[in-house]
């Protein structure tokens, strides 16, 4: 077939062959325009919002590219606050290629960084060595993936045995979360920090010891974190797992059609599960990641330490499109977007803006592969009734 | 015990779970019609907050509580129409273009709350003369702000849509098996367009009655997962409206019980377990009633037509 085409014009193709065929171009310039437009609907919307509120979109988008990547410093931190968004978002294709949907990554992520905070604290104390320090921190690194998996079992568990949706309870979930780590903040048995060190009764965890903080590198004086390299790492490992092995392959032909999958013998129950614990063990490593990245706060969990990261990076698999490669580049803007809002204080526009901007390009990246669908639907349905 | 029977004997106790029980009211008799044509909108949260910081701006503006109620509503419209026409017309994901409209109206309504500064005041209280001095419970039911007495017959009045009307009618077969509904002649997804559209009025009046009714100012962390609780309520009700009241009472009782226990001087009660408790009284619901109760065939599956 492909051999035809390249040697021949189009047109000397058979009818139908050649309707397809230039179908095909057609479809490319129509797939490229769309997306651009849906983008371009959502920028000048959100450029309206700022003109109309009486600010200037140019100084905003200045404001965002230089809080995000052109001042000195400012792409390491971009790269930072990206790293947990990528793990997050690697979580989330894997179970919605399952066919599976977790919405309570905002609820792992806060309790995996809890579990990893309890880890670090009691297992790492002042004076741990370098070495112990660093086994301490391989430890809380995997106790927030535990957390998290945890988290996400249960809804796992809930839906394969007693048929609960697992969309409602893993929403449901993380307003559970973040009440049980309120909880565990106001403990001193949990993670309340001792109230030596503090005047006043803050709900707090005590700080990681240095030799149990990630390291941080320096290049062209950008700091970040050497987890932004287990980030992307562990990208390629998401994305070589889903196209190129057998549970990889079996997970995604469970997502497409639940009942070839079956009939082909995969259990849908014992792999479902599978993804939701690597999903929600993916948003508690991310917590980890955060807790003791640096990036966020001050190497100690406080009540809210999620800031949103979960809901983020969500929203970038969505982007992304469940490709974990496209997560990569899709994580650094919405990382961009948060890192440079902290510019917009000068431009007198508040900062809440860059919310507007991302569930707007989210919005306008769905309108595109829908209309698509809709289209080649039409299609086939108009040539299905031809054949008859 | 005697703590027990103090709340249980308290007129106030039945106030405030009223106040808390009535948004989800509200919220949570649109969202049951929805989800009886088979849509599941996640959105609702944010068509509460839509309503609450429209009808905030109404009142503003207009300085009348029935404008701002009113203008509450269309907001929730507005949000309501995103939410139908991605979902219900192009097949986008319901799920996630419900997520992402939360966290649109959220960033939305923060920013422009900043920008305009709305401000409030508690609607007017309106007391029925007899019922409000019935003991106990009168003053929770008959002696409050104005806005709350929509309730009543707007929950009535979804029955009456549902059940007695051929809309209603169509509306089922859209939830139950939406093919034998779109051969019969009936426009699935235009039905299921419409139920939203009702989802976000009664969700923006519930936003307006937040404003307007319990709170009397506007902030955005206002509604902070309640839209949340309302679509627990009609799980946890079976999706009968019956069980969705029951359930919205319920949820209103324990949600207040965080504010009401500590304010009557009990103070040993675990705050987070009492703000986790709607959430796990919903999931344990659920898990124990999922095989018994019988959610809309179709819930939460998109109808295209000739896939299946």
């Amino acid at each position: 077939m492909t051999d035809v085409v390249a040697s021949d014009p189009i047109d000397a193709l058979p009818k139908e062959v050649s309707a397809a065929a230039r179908g095909r171009h057609l479809v490319f310039g129509e797939i490229v325009s769309l997306y651009a437009l849906s983008i371009a609907g959502a920028l000048l919307l959100s450029g309206l919002l700022v003109y109309l509120t009486g600010g200037s979109a140019r100084a905003v988008l200045g404001a965002l590219l230089d809080g995000s990547i052109l001042r000195p410093g400012r792409w390491g931190l971009t790269l930072g606050s990206a790293a947990p968004m990528l793990l997050v978002a690697l979580g989330t294709i894997i179970n919605s290629r399952a066919g599976l949907v977790n919405i309570g990554q905002e609820g792992q992520l806060l309790l995996g960084a809890a579990f990893a905070t309890y880890v670090g604290v009691r297992l790492g104390g002042e004076n741990i060595g370098q070495v112990a320090g660093f086994g301490v921190l391989v430890a809380l690194l995997l106790a927030g993936g535990a957390g998290g998996a945890m988290w996400a079992a249960v809804a796992g568990a809930l839906r394969f045995k007693r048929g609960v949706p697992e969309v409602l309870s893993t929403l449901l979930m993380v307003t559970i979360a973040s009440n049980a780590v309120g909880y565990g903040l106001k403990k001193d048995w949990l993670l309340l920090a001792p109230a030596g060190d503090r005047s006043n009764r803050n709900q707090v965890s005590e700080q990681l010891a240095e030799t149990v903080r990630v390291k941080r590198v320096t290049v062209f004086g950008n700091e970040f974190p050497i987890t932004v390299f287990l980030a992307i790492g562990l990208a390629v490992v998401v994305a070589f797992a889903l196209a190129r092995t057998v549970p990889g392959f079996r997970l995604r032909m469970l997502g497409q059609n639940a009942k070839t999958a079956q009939r082909a013998g995969v259990d849908s129950a014992r792999y479902g599960m599978a993804a939701m614990l690597l999903s929600g063990g993916f948003a508690g490593l991310a917590g980890a990641v955060m807790l003791a990245g640096g990036d966020f706060g001050n190497y100690q969990l406080v009540p809210g330490f999620s800031v949103s990261i979960g809901w983020t990076g969500l929203l970038v698999a969505l982007v992304a499109r469940e490709k974990a490669s496209a997560a990569i580049l899709v994580s650094f803007l919405f990382a961009g977007l948060r890192t440079g809002s902290g510019f917009l204080a000068a431009t007198g526009v508040e900062r809440k803006i860059t919310g507007v901007v991302q569930a707007l390009l989210v919005l306008a990246l769905l309108i595109p592969p829908a209309f698509l669908y809709i289209r080649e639907r039409r299609r086939a349905l108009n040539a299905s009734k031809e054949r008859i | 015990m005697g703590a027990l029977l103090d709340i249980i004997g308290n007129e106030v106790t039945y106030s405030s779970a009223m106040r808390f029980a009535v948004l989800l009211l509200f919220a949570a008799s649109g969202e049951w019609v929805a989800e009886r044509a088979g849509t599941l909108n996640i959105s609702v949260e944010g068509m509460v907050l839509a309503g609450a910081f429209g009808s905030a701006v109404g009142y503003d503006l207009t300085g009348s509580t029935v404008a701002a109620v009113f203008v509450g509503s269309v907001a929730g419209f507005l949000v309501s129409t995103i939410q139908a026409n991605l979902s219900h017309r192009l097949p986008a994901d319901q799920f996630v273009v419900g997520l992402t409209i939360n966290i649109l109206v959220l960033g939305l309504v923060g920013f422009l709350d900043n920008v305009l500064e709305p401000t409030v005041v508690r609607a007017s209280q309106l007391t029925i003369p007899v019922l409000a001095s019935f003991p106990v419970i009168g003053p929770a039911l008959f002696d409050q702000p104005w806005p709350l007495f929509l309730v009543y017959p707007l929950v009535p009045a979804m029955w009456w849509l549902v059940y007695r009307t051929r809309w209603g009618l169509e509306v089922r077969a859209s939830g139950e098996d939406p093919n034998s509904a779109d051969v019969s002649g009936i426009h699935v997804n235009k039905r299921r367009r419409q139920t939203i559209y009702v989802a976000g009025i009664t969700s923006g009046l519930g936003g307006a009655y937040l404003v307007l009714g319990a709170v009397g100012s506007f902030a955005d962390s206002i509604v902070g997962g309640r839209g949340f609780i309302a679509i627990a309520a009609v799980i946890f009700g079976g999706w009968t409206l019956r069980g969705s009241v029951a359930g919205c009472l319920l949820f209103g009782a324990v949600v207040s019980f965080r504010l009401s226990l500590p304010d009557q001087g009990y103070d040993g009660i675990n705050t987070e377990f009492l703000s986790a408790l709607p959430y796990i009284v919903t999931i344990v619901g659920m898990a124990l009633f999922a095989h018994r109760i019988r959610p809309p065939a179709a819930l939460a599956k998109p109808f295209l037509r000739g896939l299946n």
